[in-house]
């Protein structure tokens, strides 16, 4: 990943985020097949939402997706540059043992930032997702929805080309549901390329341009959403809108 | 992890005394000489504790770190810095073993009044001599600083606990 900080500028905002391609790609651990072989492309604006049953690989999907994990065999690759600015927030937010706004000075300097700049970047990252309040509150004991906003808000300040987000609401209320989901349309809006993990449809119907369904480690159906939702093709893409158990 | 302390005593002995290899500097029966061997037997301790903490920090944090790019080398002060409060209690765990060491500082000190008699040994020589009310009287001094000790421990531990979480 790049390590320095891109102001939001206007040309960045127009660039079309870039494409991820996947071409064969295979994940094993200990001779177990756990995903593929998968291959697509994520292009147009999106936001993609990768959906499925629970084990059918879609938080690994996203981890071959943002390098945490290394495919088997098989390729992905980026259009354009080698390896874009990228952010995940997870399930869980990871934060440090320190307060809201030393978190995201840290992930400041993690990324070369200069030290003056860093505080105000963190005051105005807080302010756009409601924490100001909250500024020098440990963040390890923020309510849930205030730590995904917090990690939202240390994504937003790696000004990520993509954007990867694994089942951020599954642990939230409606109202902190809300604040995600509101906060994943601005960093769509903002050109950013968002891959999202869900296992709600009525959250998938609500923000999807594209979904991929997978199912049993395999991509079933990669589709726009409302193709998805009107004629799922797959069997069990049809089973899973139907509310039925798949597996 | 743990190093039997008469051991540690006896290689600090052979190591410090006249004839060993760093007789020269004329270390044995001093304070010094008990530092060391105190140094002996706590580091691999505090070493071992240090590392499960920071381990398991790591074990939450790295996926995250991973994501921001960082290299192992600056994920290293930043683990260091929010294992703060958990390296706090390893470090009181280490002083709690050293205050209740006597064989290895009896050994290497020699136990001389005013210069390298420590509590610990006082109370093993003062039972030996058949004063008992002395060595009783250390003894519960003994006790309440270590008592103390792993009051404070605890105490960091959770008020850590409540407000970094």
């Amino acid at each position: 990943m790049t390590s320095f900080h891109i102001p939001r500028l206007a040309s960045f905002i127009l660039s079309p985020p870039p494409e991820l391609c996947f071409d064969d790609v295979t994940f094993n651990h200990e001779d177990k097949v756990l995903l593929g072989p998968c291959s697509f492309t994520l292009k147009g604006t999106g936001p993609t939402l990768v959906m499925g049953p629970n084990g059918a690989g879609k938080s690994l999907l996203l981890r071959l997706s943002h390098k945490l994990l290394l495919p088997t065999q098989g390729q992905i690759t980026w259009s354009g540059e080698l390896c874009p600015r990228q952010a995940m927030v997870f399930q869980q937010p990871v934060l440090l043992r320190r307060s809201a706004v030393a978190n995201l000075i840290h992930a400041l300097a993690v990324n070369n930032v200069p030290r003056r700049k860093r505080v105000k970047l963190a005051h105005d990252a807080l302010e756009r997702f409601g924490l100001t309040a909250r500024c020098y509150t440990p963040a390890r004991v923020l309510s849930g929805g205030e730590q995904q906003r917090l990690a939202l808000a240390r994504a937003w300040l790696l000004s990520p080309q993509i954007l990867f987000l694994d089942e951020p609401t599954s642990a939230l209320d409606p109202a902190a549901i809300k604040a995600v989901e509101a906060a994943v349309r601005e960093f769509h809006q903002q050109g950013t390329r968002i891959v999202m993990t869900t296992h709600d449809l009525h959250q998938a119907k609500r923000l999807a341009g594209d979904i991929l369904f997978l199912s049993g480690g395999k991509v079933r159906e990669h589709t726009p959403a409302e193709v998805f939702f009107d004629k799922p093709v797959s069997r069990e893409a049809k089973a899973f809108i139907a509310g039925e158990l798949v597996e | 992890m743990g190093l039997p302390p008469v051991v540690a005593g006896l290689m600090v002995y052979l190591l410090l005394s006249r004839a060993g290899p760093l007789g020269e500097w004329g270390l044995l029966f001093t304070p010094g000489a008990m530092i060391l061997a105190q140094v002996v037997l706590v580091l691999p301790i505090l070493a071992a504790l240090s590392r499960q903490k920071v381990e398991e920090l790591l074990g939450e944090y790295r996926e995250q770190f991973v994501s921001l790019g960082m290299s192992s080398s600056r994920m290293m002060p930043t683990l260091l810095w929010d294992a703060r409060f958990a390296l706090l209690t390893v470090l009181l765990a280490g002083f709690g073993r050293a205050s209740a060491e006597v064989g290895a500082v009896m050994m290497v000190g020699g136990n001389i009044e005013g210069v390298t008699r420590v509590m610990t040994t006082s109370i093993v020589l003062e039972t030996g001599k058949g004063n008992l009310p002395l060595a009783l009287g250390l003894g519960i001094v003994l006790l309440t600083l270590v008592m103390l000790i792993n009051a404070g421990a605890y105490l960091v531990g959770e008020l850590t606990r409540r407000r970094v979480g």
